[in-house]
């Protein structure tokens, strides 16, 4: 095994499952032991004009781009086609929405950076995690936009449905194969190795709240009520509750 | 029919001093937390001003509450279901930190730390938020007794300037103290889209699930009395809570009510049909809102509502707290309360009975006989209070409602004044505003007299429930939680 093979072997295979590992088991453990944390740690008391101006760009913009890498990584050529999007059609709509995309965020987060930056009130806010997940942002925004602006803006478009697309599956499938990147350029590279640290980072910071999306407001009941648990009055020590402090022998000393 | 137990307050604000007392031991209680030093969850406002935050009662510009469609049902006036989430982005109608005030302390060690120097050290004002020096232009009382009020700054004064502004020995002013209303119907609860916000179902409290609560702030700008507040340290919504650990679970009445000086405040247990709110709440005309509410607290000593309590697992001592209850007296046998703002149509259940203020001039100079009984009552037309400033607070604008509260007060002060003078027991006054004579006395028994245990009548929380309680425990816990350490990174207080 040369050292390039190495390299390859380390972003484009193991790096990809231990992002995944970690984004699966960190949104588990956050979900079970830091549900008062999970939170969009709104700052709009602190601040409004700004952030009604950028944060709606920004989430629209990052929502179309999520949406746009779904279609373009997980569902196959074949299929698109199979249902009558031929490739031209196609080329031109993710041109289009990705363009549309790029151009939202990058206004909405020079906005939301801007406030952040400039208002002594948001800034405190910031914590250094926050800190670390906005750079990794910007760092992968900028090279998406460097992609659209290089590869489909100026030049014929780069289409990585036949390669990056094909490599992706097969991590999913548990199949990854690195030859599938063969000829794939750098800029490209460089925005999937850093999607993998971004994920991996994922379920520890504030973009839990992507999961949170309450969709089932549009049909629950306006007020909600809750009623106690009807549950029977346990003594102290034996409820399970409790037992899991301390010495679980603790009641069965003999006398 | 379904029968449910609801807590209530009344406030009799004629014996509001404006001491803040209730205010300040609520905030040391619960809002002495880092991100809610700005929040107030009981505040006193002197009324006319614009209140806290900033103007809270224009609902053209906040848009909190319910409003009815064309077709006469309950909508959220700031929008469906579906514009919330499309504008959960970003909530256009959240007041700001400076609509409510910039919480600030003082930097202390100056006072310590300073050289020798020829003057004496100052501890000058710093944010709380920054930590930076800042000019104190607004606080949480900044009107306190009129200070600095324009007319033009209080939403219910509309069309009254003139009034208002007055002249100048016939100012007036009185106090409206605040605290969450833990509405029948509440638009906070009906506007948070991540289900957190609830209110219980054996005690109608309205509390926010601090765990399931994921920032969206919808049911901060969706309350037309702005009494849920967001935490920005914790990133969540904070309200008060009824003082509910104490009230509901051991028969204390809430710490704004325990320490108040005037005594002003009533607790008691209201029963009410949960299927008929909506109905309640969908009445056409706003100035019939008072009425159809009042008509909803069912009667404890109607056996077939007793009945269907039962049925329905009221325990029997809550039945029995129903029965004996001041708050039912007050809002719906002695009809002297009044809601705020019925017109929002969230269906308050914190009651108050209106001011009675002095005359413009005195009874025998407006040509009034203070002899009598039934000539006393038009001078409650000439009291200094607007009767319409007053309708425009506490019942949609209808004074008709005010006028008989006030003429009712008026009776009992009359008719217990004679009875103490004269030892004559005047029937007549009582039938002039529709009531008994015992009816008056148990007023005057109710608003002068009673002890303690007659004003707070709060059942305990049944041992058999012990469990329950037990799992509703989860305290307002996580990093920067009430008791908790502040979240790390989260700077304040920085020193200079």
């Amino acid at each position: 095994m040369n050292t390039k093979n190495a390299w390859e072997l380390l972003l484009f295979v193991i790096l990809p499952y231990v992002s995944l590992t970690i984004f699966l088991l960190g949104h588990i453990w956050r979900y079970r032991f830091d549900q008062f944390g999970w939170t969009s740690r709104s700052t709009q008391l602190y601040e409004k004009k700004l952030l009604l101006l950028g944060s709606p760009l920004f989430h629209y913009g990052t929502l179309l781009a999520i949406g746009g890498h779904a279609l373009g990584l997980l569902i196959p050529a074949s299929w698109t086609e199979a249902i009558g999007l031929t490739e031209r059609p196609y080329n031109l709509l993710a041109e289009v929405a990705g363009t549309t995309s790029v151009v939202l965020i990058i206004i909405g987060l020079v906005v939301l950076t801007v406030r952040r930056a400039a208002r002594d009130r948001v800034r405190q806010a910031t914590t250094k995690l926050d800190l670390a997940a906005f750079s990794i942002l910007w760092v992968m925004i900028l090279l998406g936009f460097g992609q659209t602006v290089i590869f489909n803006l100026l030049g014929p478009g780069y289409d990585y449905r036949p390669t990056i697309s094909v490599w992706m599956r097969g991590i999913f499938s548990l199949q990854p194969d690195v030859a599938d990147l063969s000829g794939v350029p750098t800029l490209y590279m460089v925005h999937i190795t850093m999607a993998w640290v971004y994920l991996a980072l994922f379920p520890f910071t504030r973009f839990v709240h992507f999961w949170s999306m309450p969709v089932w407001y549009l049909s629950r009941p306006f007020v909600v009520y809750r009623r106690r648990r009807r549950e029977a009055l346990l003594s102290p020590g034996e409820s399970k509750r409790w037992q899991t402090v301390g010495d679980p022998t603790r009641n069965e000393r003999p006398r | 029919m379904q029968v449910q137990a609801h807590l209530m307050m009344v406030m009799v604000l004629d014996k509001c001093l404006g001491c803040h007392t209730c205010s300040v031991t609520c905030k040391q209680a619960w809002t002495n937390r880092d991100g809610v030093d700005y929040v107030w969850f009981n505040n006193v406002e002197t009324k006319p001003g614009s209140g806290y935050p900033k103007r809270w009662e224009d609902q053209a510009h906040w848009r909190g509450g319910w409003k009815l469609d064309r077709r006469g049902r309950l909508k959220l006036r700031a929008g469906g279901r579906g514009q919330k989430l499309i504008t959960i982005f970003g909530n256009f109608d959240l007041p700001a930190i400076d609509d409510y005030y910039e919480p600030w302390t003082y930097d202390y060690a100056k006072l310590i730390d300073a050289p020798l120097a020829d003057g004496p050290p100052v501890a000058t004002a710093r944010s709380r938020i920054t930590g930076r020096p800042m000019d104190l232009r607004w606080g949480p009382n900044w009107e306190d007794n009129l200070a600095g009020v324009k007319p033009a700054d209080d939403p219910a004064a509309a069309g009254l300037e003139r009034e208002l502004l007055g002249r100048y020995e016939e100012v007036f002013l009185f106090y409206l103290p605040r605290i969450c209303n833990h509405c029948l119907n509440p638009s906070c609860v009906a506007s948070c889209p991540s289900g957190a916000m609830y209110k219980r179902a054996s005690d109608g409290l309205v509390l926010v699930d601090q765990d399931k609560c994921r920032a969206w702030r919808f049911c901060v700008s969706g309350c037309p009395y702005k009494k849920v507040y967001f935490n920005p340290v914790t990133t969540k919504a904070e309200k008060c809570i009824f003082c509910y650990a104490g009230v509901t679970e051991d028969g204390l009445p809430t710490i704004c009510s325990d320490t108040c000086v005037g005594r002003i405040r009533y607790l008691g247990v209201v029963l009410y049909d949960l299927e008929a709110v909506t109905a309640m709440a969908e009445t056409a005309e706003e100035a019939d809102l008072v009425e159809a509410q009042r008509q909803s607290l069912l009667d404890p000593h109607n056996p077939m509502v007793v009945k269907q309590a039962e049925k329905n697992n009221i325990p029997y001592d809550w039945i029995e707290a129903a029965r004996r209850s001041p708050v039912y007296a007050l809002a719906k046998d002695l009809r002297v309360a009044l809601p705020l703002h019925p017109e929002y149509r969230t269906l308050p259940m914190v009651w108050y009975v209106p001011p009675l203020s002095p005359l413009l001039s005195g009874i025998g100079e407006a040509g009034y006989d203070p002899e009598d009984p039934v000539e006393v009552f038009g001078a409650v037309d000439d009291m200094r209070i607007p009767m319409q400033y007053v309708a425009n607070i506490l019942a949609a604008g209808d004074t008709a409602q005010v006028d008989d509260a006030l003429r009712r007060l008026t009776a009992m002060r009359t008719y217990m004044r004679r009875l103490q003078l004269t030892g004559r027991r005047e029937v007549a006054l009582a039938q002039a505003v529709d009531m008994r004579a015992e009816q008056l006395e148990q007023m005057y028994r109710l608003l002068a007299v009673a002890s303690r245990e007659d004003r707070y009548v709060i059942p305990k929380a049944r041992f058999e429930a012990g469990a329950a309680l037990q799992s509703q425990f989860r305290g307002a816990g996580g990093r920067g939680g009430a008791g908790r350490s502040p979240r790390r990174g989260h700077r304040r207080e920085r020193r200079p």
